[in-house]
Formats: C-alpha cells, sequence, structure tokens
C-alpha cells in the first residue's frame, strides 16, 4: 500500500473521496468521525463588492481574514460570483475569476517614488514629500502660465500647461471630487478613458 | 445602454456588430443565450473576424474594418425600399415629416457649406425650415420632396446591395439574408437589439457609426421598448460614471457643456443651452437647464456662488478649442505642456502612436502617476530593451509616483453601461502606504489652498473658495460626497403654488431633479445623479433582486439614472393613445390617470397621451432625429468614408471628390497626417481588438491572466498566411509607418481574405494586451502601430482600422528582452 500513488489509490477508490468506505481499505480516519470538517469561508469576512475591468459590472462576493475588529487586519483570500446579483447571477469571466490576483499582484505599489531628471532609477520618499512637491510644482505653472483673459481681453481663467487623465475604474465619488478640483484650477486639457 | 443588461434577454433579434460581446463582455453575453435559449431569439455577427461571438450565432457576416456605415446605410436603403419600417412609430415619433431648408444639399460626399481649408462645415444650411411661430414646419403626408424621411430615401438609395458588397467585402447574399432579418423586427411585437462597443467607436467616423445604428432601430420602432435599444456596452467599470459626472475637456457634470470664451454673457450661455420646443406642446426638458447648473454651482462653491456673480460663472474656465486626449499630447510633443497627472490611466500604452508618445512625455517638466499597478507610462523614462528603448539620461521629466487603493479596499459607487450606480464595499486593507484616489486628491487640493491663502497667486478665488463642506477635510468620506453630487435642499422648500407646503427641508436630501431650483436654494453636484441618495437614504446600495413582472426590471435592485429609469425612452414602447405596442413585454401603460408599468415612466407621470407630447422629451422636437441638424460634425445623415488609411485610397461612394475620401471635417495635425502610411508599403488592414483572457494593460500584472495568455501573437488569415510563408507559431514584424511590433503569428480561418471592388484585403488582428512591465511576457504595445487621428466628434482615436505590412522574421529565436 506504501508504494501506491494518489492516482492507483483514487482508481481503487472508485475515484470519489467518498470517506466512510475508507476504513474498510485499511485506512483509520480517527478523529475525523468525531468532527465534521468546517468549511473555510464559513469564518471568513463576506464583502460584496463589484468587478472593476468590463461595464457588466459583475456582483462579487470577497472573502477577507479578520472580523472587521479595531486589531484585525483584512486581507482577501477569496473572490467568488455574488449569486443574488440579477446582471452575473453568480458568474464570472477569467478575468473576474482571477481577481484575487490582481490584489495581491507583485506589481503593486506600495509607498510613494521620485524619479529626478536623468536618472534611470525611483527613490522612495514620503506622502509627505510627494505631496508637497506636487503642490508647488502645480501651483508654480499655475501662477507662470494662468491665462485670465484672452487677446480679445474676454475672460477665460484658464490653465492650460498642466494636463490630467481620470481614471474610469474608480469610484463616482473619487471622479467628482477629483472633476470638482481640477476644474476649481481652471484645466481644461482634462479627460478619462472614456475619449479612448 | 438605452436599456440594461437583463434585458437583452427580451430580444427577439440581436445584431452584434462593432464589438465581440461573448469575448469582451462575457458575463453580459449570457443575457443572449438565454435571449436564444428561452425567446428563440436568432444573433446576428457582422465584424472582420469569426469571432467568439460569431461562433455561436446563426448568422455571421465578415465585414472590412472602417464600413460600418456602407453598411448599415444599405440596411436603412432595404427597410425603406421595401417598406419595413414601423409606420406608425416612425411618423409620429420621429422628425421623419419635418422639412428641411431649400438650401440644404448633398453632393459627391460633401454637404452644403463645407469649407476645405479648415476641414469644416457653415452648417447654416442643416436645419429644419422653420416658420414665423417658431416651430419647424412639418408634413405628416410625408409627401414633401424635402421631408426628413424622402431625404434620407435619397442619400441612401445609393447604398444599394452591390455597393454594400463593392465597399465592405460582404457577399450580396448573406448582406440580403440580414436585412430580411433585421426588417423582421419592424412589426410592433418584435423587437431588435444591437450591442456595441469600441469596434464602433474607435473610428474617424465612430460617432456616425453608432448614429447610424439607432436611425436603423428607430426605422423599426425599436428604440424605447423592451429588448431592444442602442446598447453600447462600455470598456471599464466605470467609465460610464466618470462621463456622466463629465470628466472630459468641455463638460461639466451631468452632460452640461462648459462656455467658450465667447459665452461671456452668463445669461446668453444659459439661453444657448435651454433649448426652446421646435414643435407645440413638447416638454423641451433641457428648458430646465438653470436649474441643472445653478444647483452644481451650488455644491462647487457654496456661498461664494450668489445671483449676484452668476453663481460664480467667471470661476469656470472658458474654453476656444477643444482640449482633448490627441490635441494635449500634440501640444506636449510641442513642448507647451509642462505637468501632467495620470490617475488610473496608462496613456504610453492607450494612445496612438508611442513613439509620439514618449517623445511628448519626455517634454514634460514632471509627471505624477496615481495608479495601484507598475504602468508602462510611470516608466516611460526606463529602457526596457527593444519593448522601450529610451535613455533615460536624456529624459528631464520629473516623475512623482502615488500607489494607490484597488476596488476591493474602498467604498463607493460604479455604473454599469446598463446606468446602474451600485454601491460596494471595502472588504481588505490596501498594501503598504497606498491611499485612495479621493485621500490624495483631497489632500494635495488642501495644500494647494493653503499656498494660495498665504501666498497669494494667480486668480485663487475658485480655490480658496471651493465648498469644502468635510468633516475630515483630508479624508472625505465616499458617503459624503455621493450625498453631494445626489444633491440637498440649501434653504426650506416650499410648494409655490401653496407656500404652507413644505416640500424639503433646510438640509434634506433631495428625491429627484425635478426639485431642483435655480433660485440658489438647491445644490446637486450632478443632476442626472440627484435622488441615488435621496430622503430615504443610500438608493445606490439597495439589494432587492426581485422581478415582479419577469422582463428583468428589478427597480429595487441598486439605482439608475436617470430618476431610477431602467429603459430609456419607454414612452416610445406605447402608441399615441398610451396602449403598450408589445403587451407581452409591457414597461409602461397610460391605464386612464396616469402611467404605471414596470419601469419609471419616461414622461409626465400624469400627462394624458392624447395631448399629443412626443415621447423624447429631452429633444427640442420631442421625438427623434435621424436628421441631425448641426449636431454633428460631418454631416446630419452618416455618410461612409474610408479609413484615414485605406486599402483603396478612394471612395467608392463618392469616386471623383478627392476631398471625401475619409472624414472631410475630422481633425488630423500636420505631422500626423504626414506620418499616414500608403496601401502600396502597407498593404494589410490592421484591427486591434480584446482577448477574454486580459483586460487592457492590467491583466498582465495578474498571475493567472498571465499564464492563460502569456505572449503577445498577432491573427493572420490562412490566405495571407500562405502567401508569406508563414506557419502557424513563426514569429512575425508587424509595421506601420510609425513602428513596428514583433510576435507570434496565430494562423487562423477565422479571418478570410476580401474582395473589395475587385481588390484582395487581407486582415490582421492584434491584440492589443501585452507590454514592458507586468507578469506575462514582455511585448510591445500593439499603439506602437496606430494613427494619431480622431472621430471628428469624439477624437477617440482610430484604433479598429489601419495599415500595415506582416513580414515573416528569418530568426525564430525568441526576440531579446525576454523572461526565461
Amino acid at each position: 500500500m506504501s508504494d501506491m500513488t494518489r492516482r492507483q489509490f483514487l482508481a481503487i477508490t472508485g475515484s470519489g473521496l467518498a470517506g466512510s468506505s475508507l476504513a474498510l481499505l485499511g485506512f483509520s480516519p480517527g478523529p475525523a468521525l468525531a468532527e465534521v470538517r468546517e468549511f473555510k469561508l464559513s469564518r471568513a469576512t463576506e464583502t460584496r463588492n463589484t468587478c472593476p475591468y468590463c461595464s457588466v459590472s459583475c456582483g462579487l462576493l470577497m472573502y477577507s481574514h479578520g472580523d472587521r475588529s479595531k486589531n484585525a487586519t483584512a486581507s482577501i483570500f477569496h473572490i467568488e460570483g455574488d449569486p443574488d446579483h440579477p446582471v452575473n447571477r453568480g458568474t464570472l469571466c477569467p478575468k473576474g475569476a482571477a481577481l484575487i490576483d490582481f490584489i495581491h499582484s507583485p506589481s503593486r505599489l506600495t509607498h510613494p517614488e521620485y524619479r529626478a531628471p536623468g536618472s534611470d532609477r525611483w527613490q522612495r520618499i514620503s506622502w509627505d514629500e510627494a505631496l508637497e512637491r506636487v503642490a508647488r510644482l502645480m501651483k508654480q505653472d499655475r501662477d507662470a502660465n494662468f491665462i485670465a483673459r484672452n487677446a480679445a481681453g474676454q475672460t477665460v481663467n484658464r490653465w492650460l500647461t498642466t494636463g490630467m487623465l481620470a481614471a474610469s475604474a474608480s469610484s463616482n465619488e473619487a471622479g467628482y471630487i477629483t472633476h470638482k478640483v481640477i476644474r476649481s484650477l481652471g484645466v481644461l486639457a482634462f479627460d478619462n478613458q472614456a475619449r479612448v | 445602454m438605452t436599456n440594461h443588461w437583463v434585458d437583452i434577454k427580451n430580444a427577439d433579434l440581436v445584431l452584434i456588430m462593432g464589438g465581440n460581446a461573448a469575448e469582451a463582455h462575457p458575463c453580459g453575453f449570457k443575457w443572449v443565450t438565454e435571449a436564444k435559449a428561452h425567446n428563440k431569439a436568432r444573433l446576428i455577427v457582422v465584424d472582420p473576424r469569426f469571432n467568439r461571438s460569431a461562433s455561436v450565432a446563426d448568422v455571421y457576416a465578415p465585414i472590412r474594418a472602417g464600413t460600418d456605415i456602407a453598411f448599415l446605410g444599405g440596411v436603412i436603403n432595404y427597410l425603406l425600399a421595401n417598406d419595413k419600417i414601423q409606420r406608425d412609430y416612425v411618423i409620429h415619433y420621429t422628425d421623419a415629416s419635418f422639412i428641411v431648408r431649400e438650401d440644404f444639399a448633398f453632393n459627391e460626399g460633401l454637404y452644403s457649406g463645407y469649407d476645405p481649408d479648415n476641414r469644416s462645415y457653415d452648417k447654416t444650411s442643416w436645419e429644419y425650415e422653420i416658420g414665423g411661430d417658431g416651430f419647424a414646419h412639418v408634413d405628416p403626408t410625408l409627401a414633401h420632396p424635402r421631408c426628413v424621411l424622402n431625404l434620407m430615401k435619397q442619400h441612401y438609395s445609393r447604398y444599394t446591395p452591390e455597393m454594400v458588397e463593392r465597399v465592405c467585402g460582404t457577399p450580396k447574399e448573406k448582406f440580403q439574408q440580414i436585412c430580411e432579418m433585421i426588417g423582421s423586427t419592424a412589426t410592433p411585437t418584435r423587437a431588435m437589439t444591437i450591442m456595441y462597443a469600441l469596434g464602433w467607436t474607435q473610428h474617424s467616423v465612430g460617432s456616425q457609426m453608432i448614429r447610424c445604428g439607432a436611425m436603423v432601430q428607430l426605422l423599426l420602432g425599436n428604440i424605447g421598448v423592451s429588448g431592444g435599444g442602442m446598447n453600447a456596452l462600455r470598456g471599464h467599470s466605470n467609465i460610464q460614471g466618470l462621463t456622466d459626472l463629465g470628466l472630459l475637456s468641455n463638460t461639466l457634470p451631468g452632460y452640461i457643456s462648459l462656455p467658450f470664451d465667447r459665452e461671456q454673457d452668463y445669461d446668453k450661455y444659459v439661453a444657448m443651452r435651454a433649448y426652446r420646443p421646435l414643435r407645440p406642446n413638447q416638454m423641451s426638458y433641457w428648458q430646465n437647464f438653470s436649474k441643472f447648473f445653478v444647483s452644481l454651482q451650488k455644491a462647487w462653491w457654496g456661498d461664494a456662488a450668489t445671483a449676484e456673480n452668476h453663481w460664480a460663472y467667471d470661476y469656470l474656465p472658458k474654453f476656444d478649442k477643444l482640449y482633448d486626449m490627441l490635441q494635449v499630447f500634440d501640444m506636449m510633443e510641442h513642448g507647451e505642456m509642462n505637468g501632467y497627472l495620470a490617475q488610473g490611466f496608462n496613456p504610453l500604452a492607450a494612445a496612438p502612436n508611442k513613439a509620439k508618445m514618449t517623445a511628448a512625455l519626455s517634454k514634460l517638466k514632471f509627471l505624477v502617476i496615481m495608479d495601484p499597478l507598475v504602468t508602462e507610462t510611470s516608466e516611460f523614462w526606463r529602457n526596457y530593451g527593444v519593448h522601450n528603448d529610451v535613455d533615460s539620461s536624456k529624459i528631464q521629466t520629473e516623475v512623482i509616483r502615488l500607489p494607490v487603493t484597488c476596488f476591493a479596499e474602498e467604498d463607493g459607487a460604479l455604473v454599469n453601461s446598463g446606468r446602474w450606480l451600485q454601491w460596494h464595499w471595502k472588504g481588505g486593507e490596501p498594501p503598504g502606504e497606498a491611499r485612495t484616489d479621493i485621500e490624495i486628491m483631497a489632500e494635495l487640493f488642501n495644500r494647494l489652498r493653503k499656498l494660495y491663502q498665504t501666498e497669494g497667486g494667480a486668480f485663487p478665488d475658485p480655490i480658496v473658495n471651493l465648498s469644502w463642506p468635510y468633516i475630515r477635510p483630508n479624508k472625505p468620506t465616499p458617503e459624503e460626497l455621493a450625498k453631494e453630487y445626489s444633491g440637498r435642499a440649501l434653504t426650506e422648500l416650499v410648494d409655490p403654488k401653496n407656500p404652507t407646503n413644505v416640500v424639503r427641508k433646510r438640509g434634506e436630501q433631495l428625491a429627484g431633479f425635478g426639485e431642483l431650483r435655480d433660485d440658489g436654494s438647491t445644490a446637486s453636484g450632478c443632476w442626472i445623479f440627484c435622488g441615488a441618495w435621496g430622503p430615504a437614504g443610500n438608493l445606490m446600495a439597495r439589494r432587492d433582486n426581485s422581478d415582479p413582472t419577469g422582463i428583468g426590471q428589478t427597480l429595487n435592485w441598486a439605482w439608475s439614472w436617470p430618476a431610477n429609469r431602467r429603459v430609456l425612452y419607454n414612452r416610445a414602447s406605447c402608441d399615441a393613445n398610451g396602449k403598450p405596442f408589445n403587451p407581452e413585454r409591457m414597461l409602461i401603460a397610460w391605464n386612464g390617470k396616469q402611467w404605471i408599468g414596470a419601469d419609471t415612466p419616461d414622461f409626465k407621470v400624469d400627462d394624458d397621451p392624447t395631448a399629443g407630447v412626443g415621447p423624447f422629451i429631452m429633444n427640442q422636437e420631442g421625438v427623434a432625429r435621424f436628421f441631425a441638424r448641426g449636431h454633428m460634425t460631418e454631416g446630419p445623415f452618416p455618410e461612409h468614408y474610408e479609413p484615414f488609411e485605406s486599402p483603396l485610397g478612394y471612395n467608392p461612394l463618392s469616386r471623383n471628390e478627392p476631398r471625401a475620401v475619409s472624414n472631410p471635417a475630422a481633425r488630423i495635425f500636420k505631422a500626423d497626417r504626414e506620418a499616414l502610411g500608403n496601401v502600396a508599403q502597407f498593404p494589410h488592414v490592421a484591427t486591434t481588438y480584446r482577448l477574454t483572457e486580459h483586460f487592457h494593460y492590467w491583466t498582465k500584472h495578474v498571475r493567472l491572466n498571465a499564464i492563460t495568455q502569456p505572449e503577445q501573437f498577432v491573427e493572420i488569415g490562412a490566405a495571407l498566411a500562405d502567401e508569406l510563408g508563414i506557419a502557424a507559431g513563426d514569429r512575425v514584424r508587424v509595421s506601420s509607418n510609425r513602428g513596428h511590433i514583433e510576435a507570434v503569428a496565430v494562423v487562423t480561418k477565422r479571418i478570410r481574405a476580401l474582395n473589395i471592388d475587385g481588390k484582395t484585403v487581407h486582415t490582421v488582428g492584434i491584440p492589443i494586451h501585452w507590454g514592458f512591465t507586468g507578469l506575462a511576457r514582455p511585448g510591445y504595445l500593439a499603439n506602437t502601430l496606430t494613427p494619431f487621428v480622431g472621430d471628428g466628434n469624439s477624437q477617440t482615436p482610430e484604433f479598429k482600422a489601419f495599415l500595415v505590412k506582416v513580414e515573416k522574421i528569418a530568426d525564430a529565436s525568441p526576440a531579446s528582452g525576454q523572461k526565461t
């Protein structure tokens, strides 16, 4: 028996891992008989979300470690389609089904970085340094190039030398505040993925 | 989408054209399968490739990339010539009977008013005949030679089945079969849905392709009905929401356009947008424009927006020309831009002509990246061998890269293709120090505001006065922001007819845009979203999936704009007396006192149908327009123009007019015109596309997807492969006049050679998903090849039809730069 491969074992037992017949083959299930193993997801925290890819916007169930208590750090370990969702009814495509690997992709950025002119590398900086630098660069450029009036003397109040592209996968709330901020600066060079 | 995903199950016929839903929107395509299985629906797919949608279609027809208007114009010709139209609908619900001005003309591909020097039109003649009372002249008998229907007949009479075959390469018999199937839905009880995506959008005539599809649907009476509609399958999870919220160069939230320089007078700005009805009794709902605009200005600038300063009208930038992406990157290449911020956007990969993009980004003083992932744009300055061969030392751009959370790490709402605003919840902590876009924009703004408060600077007023009522100024919550864009009462609102009746208390959330006012007493950051977070709370978070009528109208699941309406123009699903055309799939009906049914009526709820108010309440006409008047750049009727890189070099529909080969009113910059290739050097038509295993340039960072589609390939038809001696698995070089890529050849029977006006034309398929960062094998950005020219109206680049040359690479060893 000890030389038996898993494939041979499955063949002998009729391929199903129907536990009750194992004892007949000489295996002792031991404590397994005393306790039904709990389904892994039953102790996870379930959160409802929406797939971030295409605009079918399939409903998701995300399962995470951590019970939302103060000192527990939530970490998602499983994602599946939400069967209650009227559009996807629990299904996901090959992209949605792999979302767990997006969240935990090694390409995720983890801290602010800076690339100096002419350099071939990043250097780590703090949020405070990063945001102070961006705010300063933007103000310098706006103050130097803001157009209050055009050649005809009309009030135009625009800033054309800095632009922005906004994210079509971020939420309404992120999009709304981005628009509010950018337009208050007088920016016109402003688009989102709808342009492409 | 005029309709929504689940409603597709009600279709009797599905036309997928300009998209490939089975591949790119698989879980939405399920509703096509449902319609086929349970509604006896049939599926037609028209596409340059026999794609995954085609593989389960009842009828597939090939078409040359970029010729969809020729095909659809041919369908219109068939429907009109064979009287396959829903006559009552066309007469009562469209502008078919409206009479067009006498000086309107069309000749050899050009409309009246063309100015070749500026590549634009004087559109004065593109208008109805208007009487002294301000209303358009109509002829309900449709006898007038210049009524819209007769002009349409005349225009599309040139689009014969023979012409369709010559231009599109679609066999005449196949075209005829499809016309007959489409024509079968002209009866009131049959509906066709059209599903399209970037395959229509990404052309120099993309907007007109979509318009042409909508015209087919109007002739058939398929707009506003269950199982019908024009259904754009949008590409990003919130591209609909960002469009609704107006994050485009010339718009404000809720499809409000920014003022031009010439609109110095606030009252005239409003008057230009508060469209007056063009027929008696019509609602012309944009007449309420000032209520939407003032409520927006109050949401943004609060007490600083007053009647005296015209609601802070001067705080808004005025525009002299469109600053769309292509315009901006062209300015950047010419050294006219200093700074750029890319939030969740990878323009080096997503914009045309990578070489131009690299040159442009290299001229910036600073670039700020906010993204969850390592995008190509963020590392455009770094040498990645053949895939990004740059010299870092020569690029002087300062780059700051900020890590951002992803969907799973934040709360908020996204708008799906069917206009549903769906709330989602955070389930995990972000990695490292990543922050939300909201926190980044808030803190950046607060730092800028502080600088302006302490130092002064150029026109600080709109910055220092921006309304910022958030409890934690650097961390506004999604709930606070959602309530703000939905809208609230700023003072106690009373019923104007009965001042003792308080409609809303001060500070209360509003139930809908009908409650908005233009006296400064309401604030709403996006009028079409008004009511999403109403007096009863966050309706976007609703999760009741019950469907009492069985036609997929889950009105208590999330919230749909506008006014929780699930099918736009649903008044058009009923006849002139308010009786449903198809009682089996009733959306709404008139019960003698009010409109009732399975949807929010797209009409005043107690308006008697016999009063003659038209169903298209946003239009001045009250009806749908076949004749676009001045609303489109290149003409009131869609006309076929060749792609800017055409395998013919002439337009078979206007053979003698060299100015009408390609869109005569599309903007193209001089250097980009010079960078176009011709058919002698680049003989093959290329079209870019997406794979079901990948999403744009994100999933090459995702292990499972990088495993399922690891390596860049291009798809080549067997006939072309034979001609060039290419076997499946060989490496090939694909070049355009702007650059080249190298990839594995997939040789397939899915792409056939087409006979175009007597000439054999091959198509090459180019999936877009690879690049020089991520887990998948490094590849070339597909947009190395694409031309820098956009649609005449939207400026969306022409990614779906351009010219390339394919060559076999003699040395079959893997390209350098590959990971092993």
